[in-house]
């Protein structure tokens, strides 16, 4: 390889560090900006901005979900093993909504500590199989209930 | 027929299972499309130039490597 | 192409046994039948296997279905970009001419591959999430992929002089790169609405066998499909340039 190509070599190599040095340091800088959204002891722990829209994250916890109200209103608690927020919302919930499950919502707190949303987004996790091979996994107790799904959702 | 309509409802994802299928097709083939289309093309005139620049060889009695 | 070829050093001859442009035409079409051929099998048995053997998911039912369309095509489209940068490397350092090629051959592919890995992912994300579009770091990060195909084939064409404008296609191509760890691991460094991959895992991936091979098999359809695609598109470039040579070489002996 003559010297020139070595040159250039060299060159690339090291602007190509120089780069992935800048956008490490620039994604490490809006590491809040890129999260989108909080988890529920983020909310305890945290200071998450009041009065301002902003989503929060978590698996919905087992027999939280009930209707109020007109029966239009659904009120759950979201948790993320550490934290618990109650969320309230009015309006259509997307395929993949269910107990144990995880969920993005999005709205305010309001004085009383309830999270009012005015969007909730499922959130799938990264397993895939048919529903008979779910079904012989729960029957044979392989099941590591939430374990899955809060691995997905809380990070 | 009942089996037919029940693999086209998708279990009522139908309307977003088969779009996204038409789109893989269509996007893909048309792909495939335009660059056998523009390859057919520059072929087809290649071939008219080639006989054309022979022919040209042959008159001024140059032949060989040009 | 030619004038470039001709102009390197006599020192890199061997890195430069494919840069000939016509043992390189004539590579192509030794390979091509293959890769055609071994493409529509893949395709055919894949889609039908996608379609018909594969089972309904758990939580998703029969939407699960495009997952065999959406994730190839996302796949794809970071695996061009990838391919783009090295051949883009080494045009800029060998001033290799077929890599030079190969680069601008691919880039309105990847494009093609990104566009139907965000349609088709936005009619998953309606019914499942229910929402088309939200702005996490997955999808903002492969909508920036996006941009910087198109980007990249409009610089390439944008200026007068050809070689100048490769040359900055090709710092665009490499300046790129950067997104593609980033749309990798996105999911894994922050909250994101995408879930966090499920083939690609250390250990097991989290996806039943038999939803794995009909995607797996997907996958190399996409991928040769893709190689024939570049191999024909490169092919077709080359005539043409052999074209415009031919052309002058008769106005000139008129």
């Amino acid at each position: 390889m003559t010297s020139r190509k070595k040159r250039r070599m060299t060159l690339i190599g090291l602007g190509m560090l120089a780069l992935a040095g800048a956008t490490a340091m620039v994604l490490t800088a809006f590491q809040e900006n890129v999260t989108f959204f909080y988890s529920p002891s983020d909310l305890q722990n945290k200071d998450v901005p009041k009065g301002r829209n902003f989503r929060v994250g978590g698996l919905v916890a087992e027999g939280s979900v009930e209707k109020i109200g007109d029966g239009a209103t659904v009120q759950f608690v979201v948790t993320d093993g550490g934290g618990t927020v109650p969320v309230r919302y009015r309006g259509l919930l997307p395929d993949l909504f269910r107990e144990g499950q995880g969920i993005v919502a999005e709205g305010k707190l309001n004085g009383q500590g309830v999270f009012v949303a005015n969007e909730v987004l499922a959130k799938h996790d990264e397993n895939y199989m048919p529903p008979e091979v779910a079904d012989a996994l729960k029957r044979s107790g392989e099941w590591q209930k939430g374990q899955a799904t809060a691995d997905g959702a809380v990070q | 027929m009942q089996a037919v309509s029940e693999f086209l409802t998708m279990g009522g994802y139908g309307v977003y299972v088969w779009p996204s299928y038409v789109l893989a097709v269509l996007i893909m083939g048309g792909m495939l499309g335009l660059t056998l289309a523009r390859l057919r093309v520059t072929k087809r005139e290649l071939k008219g130039y080639e006989q054309v620049h022979a022919a040209h060889r042959k008159r001024r009695g140059r032949g060989g490597e040009d | 192409m030619t004038s470039q070829a001709a102009s390197n050093p006599p020192g890199s001859r061997s890195l430069h046994r494919f840069a000939n442009p016509g043992r390189f035409l004539r590579l192509a079409d030794a390979v091509l039948p293959w890769c055609a051929g071994l493409t529509a099998i893949a395709l055919a048995v894949g889609l039908a296997a996608a379609l018909f053997v594969a089972p309904a998911d758990y939580q998703q039912g029969e939407s699960v279905r495009i997952m065999y369309v959406h994730v190839p095509a996302a796949w794809m489209a970071l695996f061009a970009y990838t391919c783009i940068a090295v051949a883009s490397a080494a045009a800029l350092i060998w001033r290799h001419p077929v890599a030079d090629l190969a680069a601008r051959s691919a880039s309105p592919l990847g494009a093609a591959f990104t566009f139907l890995a965000l349609a088709t992912g936005s009619l998953w994300g309606k019914p499942m999430w229910g929402t088309w579009w939200v702005w996490d770091a997955r999808l903002t990060s492969v909508l920036v992929l996006f941009f910087l195909y198109l980007g990249h084939m409009a610089i390439s064409n944008a200026f007068e002089d050809p070689g100048r404008g490769r040359k900055a296609a090709a710092i665009l191509a490499l300046v790129g790169f950067v997104n593609v760890p980033i749309i990798k691991f996105s999911v894994d460094w922050w909250n994101t609405l995408h879930q966090p991959a499920s083939v690609t895992r250390i250990g097991v991936p989290t996806i039943h066998p038999s939803m794995l091979w009909p995607l797996l098999l997907m996958g190399v359809g996409f991928t040769l499909f893709f190689f024939t695609v570049l191999l024909l598109r490169m092919k077709s470039e080359l005539l043409a340039a052999r074209l415009r040579n031919l052309r002058m070489l008769s106005v000139e002996g008129r």
